[in-house]
């Protein structure tokens, strides 16, 4: 397929990709667009992509009008919790997964793959109920316990990747004496540090951009999470358009640098993930 | 008990030590050592899904008004929900509408964009990122930004049909139209797919192409006796998970629509936090709840079944 091709084909080719490369980028562009707009640059006809003057006060504006730095501030605190939850859980019963032999295993293997595919409303009345008994309603705590004791999804990344490291270092630090916990600790974790790099970041973008669970446990708005913030805010200022995509540049902002400073973890985790199944 | 048994059963002698005895052979050491590395996730899926799936199947046959206990009343929900419930089959028909439209076309978006870069242009992670982007971007801050863009009357989509002279719609405003713009909105997240399905593309080794040129293949051979058979299986994947997402579709609904105009956009999953969480019918809702599991399993399994008809293995013709 790939080779030698007219240059008139090339020029076709890179041509197209830009059109669409375009396309996806617009609403990006027409966001950061509107939301330095004033309210009356906003509904000018036909819409003008450079507003003169940009109105740098909406971000301001938008912050404050509604307590956005405590959104923020829930949702790090959330993410952060959840990431250290994957990280610890995931990573040994990954391994436990990948290495160990343990009568049943491959079987349970299966049977926690097969969950991933549970639609979430199927679990989603007794959750509600199980912490309510609990009176884990208005905490964190339903949103950040369950990931220390690990995901399915992350597990099988880690497990993916433990597979794929050669069994000879291990067996050498055997003959030496290790144990199992400092074969895990000094020879597979500075290898598995990629793919733990991998699980942080989309645990990071997945707590990040969490609504439905927090929409059903969090009813204080003092607790709000970012998305929760944001769909609050649109249901209060329905028409006020700039300060909306001032609210959503700052809520897309950070999955959107630290998607930029770990581009090829994400990248490897999404090849990981697709291909090996 | 068990552990006696063992004993016997391999003849290890009494005279070890209790530890010893304790932890028997090799196998059942590695046995006891990993279960204590996986029990953390067998506890996690016990109490927060398959306890939860079970206690759900149980609410299903109750009426619960989440205050009350839940009292049992058979086959009641499931009667009411098939028979009385006013939009529960526009619910259906709205999210398979939505299903066997966006994944498809989802797809089909993804693995064109994938075989446009696999092309070896200059500037491929550029444009690898700009095709990405999107799936990064928040549901909440995308519906949006989206509500934004398809405004009727200022939305800059509707602006720039207008400059090149094509008719304008209502978009989300209208029945005819609201669903359509919901499936065009998940387009704009067809990234992801794609960096699976070039990867994919990657991992076809260069040497079956340079086979088959030498049997004098012109390129539409190659790419449909090579590039499409080996990329099957990835393609499975990505209608599986396509599917079992599109299912569960809900929180741009639930910001741009609420379900309407008319019901137009009223997907399941919104139909069953309405009734759980709105009307505290939590009976009902974890019956609709599990005639989705049923509708998306028996889906599954028709997909799973069709496979050795359309997918391809490597291992087949080994």
């Amino acid at each position: 397929m790939i080779g030698s091709r007219s240059p008139l084909h090339r020029i076709a080719l890179t041509a197209l990709l830009w059109a669409v490369a375009l396309l996806f980028l617009i609403p990006l562009l027409w966001m950061i667009s509107s939301s330095l707009k004033s309210n009356y640059q906003i509904f000018e006809i036909p819409p003008r992509w450079i507003p003169n003057p940009p109105r740098w006060e909406n971000y301001r504006e938008a912050l404050t009008v509604l307590p956005f730095h405590t959104y923020i501030l829930n949702t790090a605190v959330i993410s952060t919790l959840t990431i250290i939850g994957h990280l610890l859980s995931c990573t040994l019963i990954a391994y436990a997964f990948a290495r160990l032999r343990a009568r049943g295993r491959d079987v349970l293997f299966v049977v926690m793959l097969a969950t991933m595919m549970l639609p979430y409303p199927v679990t989603m009345v007794p959750l509600y109920v199980l912490f309510q008994r609990l009176g884990w309603i208005n905490t964190f705590l339903p949103l950040t316990v369950p990931a220390f004791l690990g995901s399915p999804f992350y597990i099988f990344l880690l497990r993916q990747f433990f597979l794929g490291i050669p069994r000879d270092f291990e067996d050498a630090a055997r003959m030496d004496g290790a144990n199992l916990l400092q074969i895990l600790w000094q020879i597979m974790l500075p290898l598995a540090l990629p793919a733990m790099a991998t699980v942080a970041i989309f645990t990071f973008q997945a707590s990040w951009n969490d609504f439905l669970a927090p929409l059903i446990y969090l009813q204080k708005p003092d607790l709000y999470t970012v998305t929760l913030g944001l769909q609050f805010f649109r249901s209060t200022y329905t028409t006020n358009w700039a300060l909306l995509m001032a609210a959503s540049l700052v809520t897309v902002l950070p999955v959107v640098v630290v998607f930029f400073m770990a581009q090829r973890y994400f990248i490897e985790g999404i090849t990981l993930s697709g291909i090996k199944s | 008990m068990a552990v006696e048994a063992t004993l016997s059963s391999t003849g290890t002698k009494p005279e070890k030590s209790f530890f010893d005895r304790l932890m028997g052979t090799k196998r059942r050491r590695d046995t006891i050592e990993g279960y204590i590395f996986i029990l953390p996730v067998v506890l996690g899926l016990l109490i927060f899904t398959i306890g939860p799936m079970l206690a759900s199947f149980y609410i299903s046959f109750t009426k619960y008004p989440i205050l009350r206990s839940p009292e049992w009343i058979g086959l009641r929900n499931y009667v009411n929900m098939f028979t009385k419930e006013p939009n529960f089959w526009q619910a259906c028909k709205v999210t398979l509408l939505y299903a066997v439209t966006a994944v498809p076309l989802g797809i089909a978006g993804a693995f064109m964009l994938a075989l446009l870069l696999n092309q070896r242009v200059k500037g491929m992670s550029f444009f690898r990122t700009s095709f990405y982007i999107p799936t990064i971007v928040p549901a909440v801050a995308s519906a949006v930004l989206w509500g934004w863009l398809l405004n009727p009357d200022y939305g800059l989509i509707n602006a720039m049909l207008k400059t090149v002279g094509l008719p304008t719609s209502r978009f989300l405003g209208e029945p005819d139209s609201a669903l359509a713009s919901l499936v065009l909105m998940s387009l704009w997240s067809v990234g992801g797919g794609m960096v699976i399905y070039l990867a994919g593309l990657q991992g076809i080794p260069e040497t079956f192409y340079e086979a088959a040129k030498i049997d004098g293949a012109n390129g539409r051979q190659l790419f449909r006796f090579i590039t499409v058979p080996l990329m099957t299986p990835t393609l499975f994947f990505g209608l599986v998970m396509g599917l079992i997402g599109a299912f569960q579709y809900f929180t741009e609904a639930f910001i741009l629509t609420q379900g309407g105009p008319l019901f137009s956009t009223y997907f399941y999953s919104l139909m069953v936090y309405e009734r759980a969480f709105r009307f505290t019918q939590m009976g009902m809702g974890t019956a609709m709840a599990w005639f989705l599991l049923v509708v998306v399993l028996t889906l599954t399994l028709l997909v799973f079944r069709s496979s050795p008809l359309w997918v391809f293995y490597e291992t087949e013709v080994k």
